[in-house]
C-alpha cells in the first residue's frame, strides 16, 4: 500500500514539467540543470534564471536526503486523503545537492516521530494513473 | 510617488463596504453585485456620484469584467481600469499604489479600489486546487492548501527560533480581543479563550483552525483622489503617504508552491526588500508607526511581517508579541484593530486598509489615540506583495 492513496490526483503534465515526470516514471529522480551555467533549478522553469537559457539538462538527484520541514496534515483538503488522516508532507534537502528542495512523504514514520535534520531514503511508490512517486523512508525510526 | 506634488500627493477621499458574511452567507446577492454595493457606499461615503468615478483598481484575478462594471456603475468615461497582476492576496496595497499613480499622474481623477470575495459562490480556497502553480510538485503528496504550504514555513521558524502554543494562541487571541468591539466582524460575540483554543481541531500542525483566517463573503471599496479634490470633499482626507507592490529576490511561488526560496529567506515573509523601500519613499522608520494592519491569512505569518518591517530582530517576533507590544490599546503599535482576516473578514486584506483609514479617521472600534501614521501589508510569503503607509 503507498503512502497516500493512489486516488489522490497526480501532476498535470507540461512540457515544462515532462521530463521531470518521465524520469521519475523509470524511478529516476532528476533536477532540471542548466546546460549553459549549470545552475539547479526546481521545480522546473522555462528558462534559466541566472542566464536565460532555454537548454535544459537532468541531474540524478542522490539517494540521501535530510527533512529541511515538515507538517502532519490533520484535516482533509481533498476527499482522497480522508483516510490517510493524519499524514505527514516533508520538504526535504540533499546535502550532496545543495540548492533545492523536494516536497513528498516519509512513509514509515507516525506523528512525533519526525523531527527536521532526520536522515531519508529515496524509494518509490505508485501514485495516480500508475505515476511512480518519489518518497522516502526515515533511517532507523524511532 | 514621493516626487509629486503635495497637491496632487494621492488621498483616500471615501471607504465602504457590505456586510460581511460567513461563507456562503450570501444566496440573494453575488460577487458582482457586493462589488457594486461596496463601491457605492463609498462613493457615498466620499461625497461623490457613481458617475464622478473614472477608475477603477482592483488584485487577486478578480472574476469581474471591467466592462460590465464600468456599464452598471454608469461610469461615462472610464480612463484607467488597473489589477494588480498576480499575488492574490499580496496585492491590496498594489492596487491602492496603481489607482494613487493613476491620480497622481492625472489619469484619472476619482479611482475606486475594490475587492468582492464570495468564496461560498465560487471555491473553497482551503481545498485542493489543480489550477494553482506549481501544484504538480506539491499535490501528489497531499500538500493541497495554502495553510498547509505556510505550516511548512511555520514549522521550520518554530525549529530555528521557537514560539509555545501559548505565544503562537496569543496572535489569535489578541485579534479576536479587537473583534469584540468591532460589530462588522463575522465573529463579534463570539470571544475566544486560551483554553478554548487549545481544545480546538488541528487543521495542519502548528496550525489550529483559529490560526487560519476566516472563510467569508463580502466586498470592500474605497476612493482615492488626490489631496487637492479631498479637500473639497466631506471626509477628512487620509494621505497615501507610500504604497508599494513587491517581493524578495528568487521568491517564485514561494510557500504556496515550489518551496525552493534561497535559504536565508526560507522562514521571511520575502517582504525584506518592499519593507526597506517603504521606509524609505515614506521617509519614516517602524519607530514612526502609530498602528498597524498586517495581513493575517495564518497566526504565525504575523512573526515573518514584524520581522522583514524590523520591528523586532529575526526570531523575536513570538517575544514580542507575547510581551503584548502588537495588542490593543497599550502595545507599542496595535495591531489588526479591526479583527483581522482571522477575526473580521477574509476579504483578500482590504478591509485591512479601510481599518488604516478609519484609525486615521478617529473611528476605529479600537480606536488608537492620536494616530497618524499607519502601516498596511498585503500578503506575505507569497509573491508579488505590497505594503502602504497611511498618514494624516
Amino acid at each position: 500500500m503507498p503512502y497516500l492513496p493512489t486516488s489522490v490526483p497526480g501532476p498535470k503534465i507540461d512540457d515544462v514539467n515532462a521530463p521531470f515526470w518521465e524520469h521519475c516514471r523509470a524511478q529516476r529522480l532528476t533536477f532540471q540543470q542548466c546546460a549553459g551555467c549549470s545552475h539547479l533549478i526546481h521545480p522546473p522553469l522555462p528558462v534559466c534564471p541566472r542566464c536565460q537559457s532555454v537548454e535544459r539538462q537532468w541531474r540524478e538527484a542522490p539517494y540521501t536526503a535530510l527533512v529541511f520541514s515538515f507538517v502532519w496534515v490533520h484535516t482533509a483538503a481533498h476527499d482522497s486523503v480522508v483516510a490517510a488522516l493524519p499524514y505527514n508532507v516533508v520538504l526535504v534537502e540533499f546535502p550532496a545537492l545543495a540548492g533545492v528542495r523536494l516536497v513528498s512523504n516519509v512513509v514509515n514514520v507516525s506523528p512525533g516521530q519526525l523531527a527536521i535534520g532526520d536522515r531519508l531514503t529515496l524509494l518509490w511508490e505508485e501514485g495516480d494513473g500508475g505515476q511512480w512517486l518519489p518518497r522516502f523512508r526515515k533511517e532507523a525510526p524511532t | 510617488m514621493a516626487a509629486a506634488p503635495a497637491r496632487a500627493r494621492a488621498c483616500i477621499a471615501g471607504i465602504g463596504q457590505t456586510e460581511y458574511r460567513r461563507w456562503g452567507g450570501f444566496s440573494d446577492r453575488n460577487e458582482f453585485q457586493l462589488a457594486c454595493e461596496a463601491i457605492a457606499s463609498a462613493a457615498r461615503d466620499a461625497g461623490l456620484r457613481l458617475d464622478q468615478i473614472d477608475g477603477l483598481s482592483c488584485f487577486a484575478d478578480t472574476s469581474i469584467d471591467a466592462s460590465l462594471m464600468q456599464l452598471a456603475l454608469g461610469i461615462p468615461e472610464l480612463k484607467v481600469s488597473a489589477s494588480v497582476w498576480g499575488g492574490r492576496g499580496g496585492g491590496p496595497c498594489g492596487a491602492l499604489s496603481l489607482a494613487a499613480s493613476a491620480v497622481e499622474s492625472g489619469q484619472a481623477r476619482h479611482v475606486a479600489v475594490f475587492r468582492s470575495l464570495c468564496q461560498g459562490q465560487s471555491r473553497r480556497y482551503g481545498k485542493f486546487y489543480p489550477q494553482r502553480m506549481h501544484s504538480d510538485m506539491v499535490g501528489p503528496y497531499g500538500l493541497f492548501s495554502a495553510a498547509q504550504g505556510l505550516a511548512m514555513v511555520a514549522q521550520r521558524y518554530r525549529h530555528d527560533y521557537g514560539f509555545t502554543d501559548a505565544q503562537l494562541a496569543a496572535i489569535p487571541l489578541m485579534f479576536r480581543a479587537n473583534a469584540q468591539r468591532n460589530p462588522r466582524a463575522v465573529t463579534y460575540g463570539r470571544p475566544l479563550t486560551l483554553e478554548k483554543y487549545l481544545a480546538s481541531k488541528w487543521v495542519v500542525d502548528p496550525f489550529r483552525v483559529y490560526d487560519c483566517c476566516l472563510e467569508t463573503d463580502g466586498a470592500c471599496a474605497m476612493i482615492v483622489t488626490t489631496r487637492e479634490r479631498a479637500r473639497d470633499l466631506p471626509r477628512k482626507p487620509v494621505e497615501i503617504i507610500a504604497a508599494l507592490q513587491g517581493s524578495d529576490a528568487d521568491w517564485g511561488t514561494g510557500a504556496m508552491g515550489s518551496h525552493n526560496m534561497p535559504g536565508d529567506s526560507y522562514t521571511s515573509g520575502g517582504q525584506r526588500q518592499l519593507a526597506k523601500r517603504l521606509f524609505e519613499t515614506a521617509q519614516l522608520t517602524p519607530a514612526d508607526i502609530d498602528v498597524m494592519q498586517v495581513y493575517d491569512h495564518f497566526s504565525a505569518m504575523l512573526y515573518m511581517t514584524l520581522e522583514d518591517f524590523g520591528f523586532c530582530a529575526r526570531g523575536e517576533a513570538p517575544a514580542y508579541v507575547e510581551a503584548g507590544h502588537a495588542a490593543w490599546p497599550d502595545g507599542n503599535t496595535p495591531i489588526n484593530t479591526h479583527g483581522g482576516s482571522l477575526s473580521e473578514a477574509y476579504v483578500h486584506g482590504l478591509n485591512h486598509v479601510l481599518e488604516g483609514v478609519r484609525q486615521l479617521r478617529g473611528e476605529s472600534t479600537c480606536q488608537v489615540a492620536g494616530a497618524r501614521t499607519c502601516l498596511v501589508t498585503g500578503g506575505s510569503v507569497i509573491s508579488p506583495s505590497s505594503a502602504a503607509i497611511l498618514g494624516v
